[in-house]
């Protein structure tokens, strides 16, 4: 197992390369750039800023040196927050991105589990047509609408919980976590009913029926090992597109984390920002592909012992 | 008073295509101690009857009309759920066909052969493993502490029924009913389940349900046996009286399906038409290099029938595919004096027409979205041997050849029978006129019947075609009804050769003999 996870740190190495220098390269062809705000600075000082972040140098050594400073683990300065590192705001806006995040892989999980574990329990009824409706409305909903719309019956007719915000008042975290959690709960239930329905076709667990195991033994025990293992697999692409997928969410209920940061960087060219975002994402992308890889192999005997003996 | 008594059982299914009754108005009942042996095709409602009385049928599309399964005073058809719980794994345990699929991948071995005791008697986990553990040693396994922990997938098909059984003694059942458990397995493997099977049953005076499609597996074992065509028994009796003067017309068929007797000598012409020399097939695996296939040589004449015999693991199926450049081998292989070896993927596509494969599973050899006109027709188009108005005459001629209906050429795979599908897929082998057939196991998954339907087909085939056949089958009363010649294969060293009546009557190997002796017939 610990060589197979070597490699596939290995293979990251790469593909972070290639990510960073594509970054790199789109942000400057872009047009504009960080110091063209929509009044106009002067000449002189536009050169004296730009000479501050080695921006009037060629383009080439300016990747090079931001290469060397990279694989020191520094991501430079932002160039639109006066003073402050990219290391400082990646601090300061990751763990809010984090826990929303993780909130709404919980969200999927249980929500999404359960629906698709249901609905496959009796392929073809009512229970089935319901929760899979359900999931298609979730995953045909974007974010953007679904949000606002959970603002309006659970903050402003019932008021229930909060409009905005992370962790200023009670319950106010529920929200953003079910918004962003709902698309992905979705998949998660079509993906769960999937692999169940095919698990519980197996002659193994006409076996465990025939030991006299009651129904929730047969399926919790016998099914739901191998019925998830899709499921396990979608995670890490799921956990992907929850932090980048976050800044919707983030914008809609006022909540200070990543995404926003990252948004913001784009607008106002903050290259070393965009930059510094990107490069922090995709390692979080790899490492949480090879934790749902490392996962599923753990799950599935037979791929434990092949990846473990490599 | 019987143990279990099944009077008027009636079970139907509902499905969209209508109403089809599986077991029609069957009684039978059972003693404490004795084996019955029920026998019938796919089809029959042998399996149906049994898994009915177990609750295990889906309700829908399967239901019980009427009847009365009694056992222990309880109707098991009409008890509550809790109580058929009670019952089920408990006091009527079941093992099934295919020990491959049958245990739970994701569970250590233990943690499912110790489910039964656990769970009915309220065993401690530590008294279940000592337990589970015993058992284990008694159905032979080797090395049960090691063992218990380990997973499925390490174990081989015949262990894995091994566990099977072990799993369903562990809760000491009163009715244990087998179901085909030892059709998947080698007949080695069979004669050791079977053995098992008869010694558990003495030691432990339990009443054994065996169904099988087969009659000879039953004979050894079962005190009556009951034979069921279309959903209804048409014969019962004492086992001898059964085999010595069967009543019903079927069971006269069931009994002349046992492949017996040997092949009357046909005209081969002594000229090779395939020749292998010092084949060798290695693969790399963790382990590092293995050799599959250890210097054999062997030739097939022309116009003859070549068996290759030996268990799973043997490598007699890794030769016929070498042959075919399938798999990649080294040392010297010719055919009709063409070498086959050294030829790359492109030159030998032209041989490729005249050296074709029949496979073992007719259900996954055979693409499910081609219909059989168009699975017919494909060799025929890609080698240019028809075409246009020529193609439907073509396929329509093979068809005929193979005897299946023309109206058929339209249908699909799923919509065939077993023995259906694997005359599909001889047609589609002899479509572009080859002469030369590596058949891998090709009767090894179907009922008895269709087997000895198959068989004949083949022969009638190869003296019609003057065709020359690798028949490669790990049953040797096969080999002998159909074959010529015979090689026998163990570890990947060829250890016997010779006609088959030689080496019927004097196997020189003793490898040969263990699978002599294994053959249902000797068990008897």
């Amino acid at each position: 197992m610990g060589k197979f996870i070597f490699y596939r740190v290995l293979q990251a190495i790469p593909v972070l390369w290639i990510v960073v220098t594509i970054t790199f390269f789109l942000v400057r062809f872009a047009p504009g750039g960080p110091f063209d705000a929509e009044k106009s600075v002067p000449p002189v000082v536009k050169a004296a800023l730009e000479a501050q972040y080695n921006l009037d140098q060629p383009l080439i050594s300016q990747y090079f040196s931001y290469m060397g400073d990279l694989l020191q683990g520094d991501l430079g300065p932002t160039f639109k927050y006066p003073g402050r590192s990219v290391n400082e705001l990646i601090a300061t806006g990751f763990p809010v991105t984090a826990e929303l995040g993780l909130y709404a892989i919980l969200v999927a999980l249980v929500i999404g589990g359960i629906a698709g574990i249901v609905a496959a329990l009796k392929p073809n009824s009512t229970q089935d047509y319901v929760s899979m409706s359900i999931a298609m409305i979730g995953i045909c909903m974007p974010t953007f609408l679904l949000g606002p719309l959970l603002v309006l019956v659970f903050g402003i007719w019932l008021e229930w919980l909060p409009v905005s915000g992370w962790g200023d008042l009670p319950g106010d975290k529920i929200l953003p976590s079910i918004t962003l959690g709902a698309m992905y709960a979705a998949y998660v239930a079509r993906l769960s009913r999937g692999g169940m329905m095919e698990v519980m076709s197996q002659d193994y667990i006409r076996t465990a029926r025939a030991k006299g195991l009651p129904n929730y033994m047969v399926v919790l025990k016998h099914g739901l090992r191998g019925g998830i293992l899709p499921v396990v697999s979608y995670l890490g692409p799921a956990f992907a597109g929850i932090l980048s997928g976050s800044f919707v969410i983030e914008t809609v209920f006022q909540i200070h984390g990543l995404g926003r940061f990252y948004v913001q960087a784009a607008f106002n060219r903050d290259y070393t920002l965009i930059l510094g975002c990107t490069v922090f994402l995709a390692g979080l992308i790899i490492l949480f592909n090879l934790l749902s890889d490392v996962v599923a192999a753990y799950l599935n005997p037979r791929l434990r012992s092949e990846v473990g003996s490599k | 008073m019987p143990l279990l008594s099944v009077n008027n059982l009636s079970v139907s299914f509902h499905t969209r295509n209508g109403v089809t009754e599986a077991v029609k108005d069957v009684s039978f009942s059972l003693s404490k101690g004795e084996t019955l042996g029920i026998v019938g095709e796919s089809g029959s409602g042998k399996s149906v009857s049994c898994y009915s009385i177990m609750g295990l049928i889906p309700q829908p599309p399967g239901r019980i009309e009427s009847g009365q399964a009694m056992l222990d005073n309880i109707d098991l058809l009409k008890c509550n759920e809790k109580t058929q719980l009670d019952i089920r794994g408990n006091k009527v345990a079941m093992i099934f066909q295919d020990p491959m699929t049958c245990l739970n991948p994701y569970i250590r071995v233990g943690e499912q052969l110790i489910e039964p005791l656990t769970y009915h008697k309220n065993v401690s986990r530590i008294v279940a493993k000592q337990r589970a553990i015993e058992l284990l040693k008694e159905v032979g396994i080797r090395d049960p502490e090691a063992n218990f922990d380990a997973w499925p997938h390490e174990f081989s098909g015949g262990m894995r029924q091994r566990v099977m059984i072990a799993m369903a003694l562990i809760a000491e059942p009163e009715l244990l009913i087998a179901d085909e458990p030892t059709t998947a397995l080698d007949v080695t493997i069979q004669k050791q389940i079977l053995e098992l099977v008869a010694d558990i049953q003495k030691r432990r005076n339990i009443a054994v349900i065996f169904i099988s499609h087969d009659l000879a597996v039953v004979k050894g074992l079962a005190d009556r046996i009951m034979v069921m065509k279309s959903g209804e028994i048409v014969e019962e009796g004492e086992t001898n009286t059964v085999f010595n003067n069967p009543q019903h017309e079927y069971t006269k068929k069931l009994i002349a399906a046992i492949p017996t007797g040997a092949k009357k000598a046909s005209q081969v012409v002594d000229k090779s038409l395939v020749q292998v020399d010092n084949l060798v097939v290695e693969f790399t695996t963790d382990q590092g290099r293995f050799r599959a296939i250890d210097e054999v040589s062997f030739d097939v004449k022309k116009g003859e029938i070549l068996g290759l015999v030996g268990e799973s693991g043997s490598g007699k199926s890794t030769i016929g595919r070498s042959l075919l450049q399938l798999v990649s081998a080294s040392g010297k292989a010719t055919f009709d004096g063409i070498s086959l070896l050294d030829k790359s993927a492109k030159e030998f596509l032209p041989l490729r027409r005249r050296m074709q494969m029949i496979f073992q599973d007719p259900y996954a050899s055979l693409n499910p979205r081609m219909n059989v006109f168009d699975t017919l027709a494909e060799p025929l188009k890609v080698h240019g041997i028809a075409s246009g108005e020529g193609l439907v005459e073509a396929v329509f001629a093979l068809m005929d050849d193979v005897g299946l209906d023309r109206k058929f050429a339209r249908k699909y795979p799923h919509e065939f029978s077993g023995g259906q599908r694997q005359r599909i897929a001889i047609g589609r082998a002899i479509a572009t006129k080859p002469d030369f057939i590596v058949a891998d196991e090709p009767v090894s998954a179907l009922d008895v019947t269709i087997q000895k339907q198959i068989l004949e087909l083949i022969e009638s085939l190869v003296k019609k075609h003057n065709l020359s056949m690798l028949f490669i089958s790990h049953d040797l009363a096969v080999v002998r009804r159909i074959c010529d010649r015979v090689i026998v294969l163990k570890h990947g060293v060829l250890v016997e050769r010779g006609h088959v009546n030689e080496v019927w009557s004097s196997p020189q190997h003793q490898y040969t003999q263990s699978l002599l002796n294994a053959t249902p017939d000797a068990i008897a």
